[in-house]
């Protein structure tokens, strides 16, 4: 579901017809028929934006049944803890929690937590505030237990405030029917897939669901994966060979980048960054985010060597490890909060590495105007990108809105180097790190981003190294001495892969997360990173051929945690440690060595008894049973119901996508009521449900990939072959809805939102089926979102058409479902684009930056 | 051409020389036999892995004078065996394709037209450019003491195109500088 993997991960796609020809039932829940679908058993059109009332609907379909795996939810999961009685359901509240706060759109999370828990206990008490989920790292900010065991249970599930039960009222009435209206899929169809899904599950079988970042681009993004999580523990599929959910990431490294924390809320191995508001000093954030049970436990381990790898001889226990050196955030500052800062002149300088705002980015002329304010803006990439390029031939260029004469901002473009050109590694989106070597030098001026981070580092240090402003000292500090070679001075990424693995008190490389410190013995870039370079040997580079090696093919590449390959997977054991059964073993209890063992590395400790029970006032994972298998959690359980960390529910709740043209058909509130909605004039939104105009935007669109181009195709469009195989931009659409528009296949469409208007080749497919949603007839409209103004093959980009309407716990926008109006011919041309656009109902809502 | 020769080159009688399907070596004539593998004259090869999606299908780059020659599917790899779709398949245009910048380009202020700039002074410049900035937007601490020790004047996006160690190395330049607003492609 939200997954196009024969086109997006096609590579990837043969594991899925292997699983085919080795007689797995392949299903494919998407609102397009793409060619996954054409090589599926069963494809399901629904509406964009309407996978939490499919998934509900399963979740519902396995309750109702008798469905679950009982022996897996009853050990392995939250099922049986009893939830706080202050809590209230979406089925008591008409679509909202208890906790809604009407005039900040927040909720005051507290009576969501486990019965029995002192508010002071959870740290989930941070987020009442209505921080907006800026500092969601990890898990132990999301629920600090005093043992690891939850203070009230039902081993029976029968009590009505047990998880099980809220389960099972929340989801009573996601019934196939109400699924079919919404969705606009038959009941039929449902039943299918839910069907199947149960029929594949249990001792002998599993099953797998794959999305693709498409299902986090929505108002909603977190709860689509969370209701995928909830079917898999339900049917006892996490942890387990051939299960899992399985998300297919669409950049070579953005798994490490988000590992290694390029993003503005985490700190590398998924820390937070330091707040404000709450994090005074070292002691304050280690009390406020250590947790006292599981893997995070040792959180001041990880966050100590983390300091000691920035700040090396400098940090020392007596100056806190130098904390306060670490700048501190205190709101929402993602990049589109940034974009409206660039706009009001508040960021003055930018700088982009390998990434094309302007294409890439929701509402891109939101992005182009913004970039236009820049004082200073540098661009590293191989081409000349539209970001490069916007103060030229940017379509506001066209419409008057940005004039290059007036326009001031100084703009560097850096040629890069490619991959061929430099060694490093890149993590794949199964947690794998693999090393790539140079093959030869870069030419001209291209040079890696490794080197320009430290050339750049270098000069800056150079420049201030006499300056006695306390804001320097950070900078001064940082240990910046990397081994260099070749004629341009390349520094060793061998030796940054090094430091992330950390070194231990005699200067050797660590082999393991549990050897970190917190007394600043051992030094650490990233925890979960740790033992990539155990024994001084680069794992990442491992490259032993698949057929020289059992199919879980530990020696090629690395994969964290610990080269570990299956997460959690103790749960491929039954409570007694033994295989569920032959078919799907894994890793199981050896009781004669008294250890675990098997063909993957087993996530648990190595010793650790299945019958382990722990002492009072246990610590860390010596507080985990043995029999509960999700480590990094502070009960040790899969969460079927989060008692904290989220900011808009413990259960997924289905609503309507921010732009839809649809009520909500289950409750009366429409929308996620704590979506991120930014105010600006420059990102209006169109009128939606039975708000007045909504009409004029009668259909749903959604933005999808092809094959033959990447992202905002700075590594496509520009090169002839993949130019030629998909050479324009185009939107697909049924023939009926050609019909009732008149539109012509091959000829021009335009389509219009509250933020512009776009043109596109009209390709009419039956592939966009229309569907019967609540009673009528509605019509999609799909975009490729790859074109801008420059490379060999040049179209309108489908991102200008897309607002920036946010999931509240992570910022991702929702460019997956949208509403517009489509009709025949191009584009008005000049200053008459925005006249079209501005003749069309929009409104400004939400909150300023 | 003599008579004999031309009737020794009929397919059907060299066919008939056992090679009766016809798909041996009476397909073969002088001109394919001086074809070869574009790798086969490569003075190296190396391991690398497909820059495009997160699949991480493993590449075999050919290295031929200096100049990359070929990239092919590496069939070691238990997650691709050897395998290359479209985009992974077109890597080689990618690094080696004549468009591709090799050179600063530099836009002064209001100016409509790049102008070239020694990559040494761009690295200056841009020094400069992140002291100044920096300087200029610095914030000690809140209006209520609380200490932020930071710049909100300078942002990053990007990272999921570079390397593990490069997005480290950048995130810990980001904060020895007190850059907080470091974002890049799994926001989008």
């Amino acid at each position: 579901m939200g997954s196009n993997m024969a086109e997006a991960h096609p590579v990837g796609f043969q594991w899925a017809m292997e699983g085919k020809l080795a007689g797995a039932k392949l299903m494919h829940v998407d609102p397009r028929f793409t060619r996954t679908s054409a090589l599926a058993d069963l494809h399901v059109p629904i509406r964009a934006g309407t996978d939490i009332a499919f998934l509900g609907g399963i979740v519902n379909y396995i309750l109702e049944g008798e469905r679950w795996f009982d022996e897996y939810v009853k050990h392995y999961t939250n099922a049986p803890v009893i939830v706080d009685e202050r809590y209230r359901d979406t089925e008591d509240l008409d679509g909202l929690f208890s906790g809604y706060d009407e005039e900040r759109h927040v909720y005051d999370t507290s009576s969501w937590h486990y019965a029995g828990m002192e508010d002071e206990e959870t740290a989930g008490e941070r987020a009442k505030g209505g921080t907006k989920g800026e500092q969601s790292g990890h898990g132990a900010v999301s629920g600090m237990l005093s043992s690891g065991e939850p203070p009230e249970e039902d081993p029976t599930l029968q009590h009505p405030r047990c998880v099980f039960q809220l389960l099972k009222k929340h989801y009573k009435r996601y019934t196939p029917e109400r699924v079919a209206e919404i969705c606009g899929c038959t009941k039929e169809q449902f039943v299918e897939v839910a069907e199947a899904l149960c029929a594949n599950s249990g001792r002998e079988r599993t099953a797998a669901i794959v999305y693709s970042v498409g299902w986090t681009q929505h108002s909603t993004g977190v709860q689509n994966i969370r209701a995928a999580a909830i079917i898999q523990l339900l049917l006892g599929n996490i942890g387990r060979p051939g299960g899992g959910i399985v998300a297919l990431r669409g950049h070579a490294s953005i798994q490490g980048s988000t590992d290694l924390a390029t993003l503005y809320n985490i700190l590398p191995g998924y820390v937070p960054m330091p707040h404000a508001e709450i994090d005074f000093g070292l002691h304050d954030y280690l009390e406020g985010h250590k947790g006292k049970t599981g893997w995070w436990g040792h959180f001041d381990a990880y966050f100590v060597s983390l300091l000691k790898s920035f700040w090396g001889p400098a940090a020392q226990a007596g100056n806190d490890f130098c904390f306060d050196y670490l700048p501190k955030i205190n709101g929402d500052h993602s990049t589109y909060h940034t974009a409206l800062h660039m706009l009001d002149g508040k960021v003055k300088g930018f700088i982009l590495l390998g990434e094309n705002p302007a294409v890439g980015s929701a509402n891109g002329r939101l992005q182009r105007l913004a970039m236009a304010q820049l004082d200073w803006l540098v661009v590293r990439d191989f081409y000349e990108i539209e970001s490069a390029a916007f103060w030229k031939d940017a379509p506001e260029i066209e419409t008057g809105e940005i004039r290059a004469e007036d326009c001031a901002t100084e703009v560097f473009l850096l040629p890069a180097a490619s991959h061929t050109e430099k060694d490093g590694s890149f993590t794949n989106t199964q947690r794998l790190l693999q090393w790539h070597y140079r093959a030869v030098e870069p030419e001209g001026d291209r040079r890696s981003d490794l080197w320009f981070t430290y050339h750049l580092g270098k000069k800056i240090r150079e420049k201030l190294e006499e300056s006695k402003e306390p804001r320097d000292r950070p900078i001064q500090k940082l240990t910046w001495s990397y081994g260099t070679s070749g004629q341009y001075d390349e520094p060793s990424a061998d030796e940054v892969l090094r430091e992330i693995n950390g070194v231990g008190p005699d200067g050797k490389a660590l082999s393991a997360y549990k050897e970190l410190k917190a007394d600043g013995s051992t030094s650490c870039g990233c925890w979960i990173y740790c033992g990539c370079y155990a024994n001084e040997e680069n794992a990442a580079a491992k490259k032993t051929p698949r057929d020289e090696q059992p199919f879980t093919a530990a020696d090629w590449g690395w994969a964290w945690p610990a080269n570990r390959r299956i997460l959690y997977n103790r749960a491929s054991a039954d409570p007694d440690g033994k295989p569920w059964s032959e078919r799907k073993k894994l890793v199981w209890w050896d009781s004669e060595q008294g250890k675990w063992t098997g063909d993957d590395v087993p996530d648990f400790e190595e010793t650790k008894s299945p019958h382990y029970k722990p002492p009072d006032g246990a610590e860390a994972e010596d507080a985990i049973a043995g029999d509960h298998p999700f480590i990094l959690q502070a009960d040790g359980r899969g969460w079927l119901y989060v008692p904290a960390g989220l900011m808009d529910g413990p259960l997924p709740t289905y609503y309507e996508p921010h732009e839809s043209p649809f009520e909500n058909a289950l409750y009366g509130q429409r929308s996620n009521p704590v979506r991120q909605l930014l105010r600006s004039k420059e990102n209006l939104y169109n009128p939606a449900g039975d708000e007045a105009g909504s009409d004029s935007y009668p259909y749903a669109l959604t933005t999808y990939r092809l094959t033959e181009h990447h992202t905002a195709g700075g590594m496509s469009r520009t090169l002839a072959y993949l130019s030629e195989l998909q050479p324009e931009f185009f939107c697909e659409i049924s023939p009926e809805l050609a019909d009732e528009r008149g539109l012509v296949h091959g000829d021009w469409a335009t389509i219009i939102t509250a933020r512009t208007a776009i043109e596109a080749r009209v390709l009419v497919t039956d592939r966009m089926a229309p569907l019967e949603v609540q009673g009528r007839t509605m019509h999609q409209v799909g975009v490729p979102f790859h074109w801008g103004s420059r490379g060999r093959t040049t179209g309108d980009s489908a991102n200008d058409l897309l607002p920036a309407a946010l999931d509240p716990n992570v910022h991702i926008q929702e460019d997956k479902a949208a509403t517009c109006d489509i009709r025949p011919g191009r584009r008005p041309r000049g200053p008459a684009l925005r006249e079209l656009v501005e003749s069309y109902p929009r409104v400004q809502k939400g909150e300023p930056a | 051409m003599g008579l004999t020769r031309l009737i020794s080159r009929w397919p059907v009688l060299r066919q008939l020389d056992g090679d009766p399907l016809g798909r041996g070596k009476s397909a073969r004539s002088e001109y394919t036999e001086q074809l070869h593998a574009r790798t086969a004259k490569a003075d190296h090869v190396v391991k690398s892995v497909c820059p495009y999606c997160a699949v991480g299908c493993a590449q075999l780059v050919y290295v031929e004078d200096g100049r990359v020659s070929q990239i092919e599917g590496d069939p070691d790899s238990p997650i691709s065996r050897g395998r290359l779709c479209p985009k992974g398949a077109a890597s080689k245009q990618l690094v080696t394709d004549s468009g591709r910048e090799l050179k600063v380009k530099y836009r002064r202020p209001y100016a409509t037209a790049w102008e070239e700039l020694p990559l040494e002074d761009a690295m200056e410049m841009i020094a400069e450019r992140v002291i100044h900035t920096r300087a200029e937007t610095w914030e000690d601490a809140d209006e209520h003491g609380h200490k932020l020790n930071r710049t909100m004047g300078i942002a990053t996006l990007g990272g999921a195109t570079l390397d593990n160690e490069e997005n480290y190395l950048w995130k810990k330049l980001c904060m020895g500088l007190g850059i907080v607003q470091v974002e890049n492609q799994a926001r989008i």
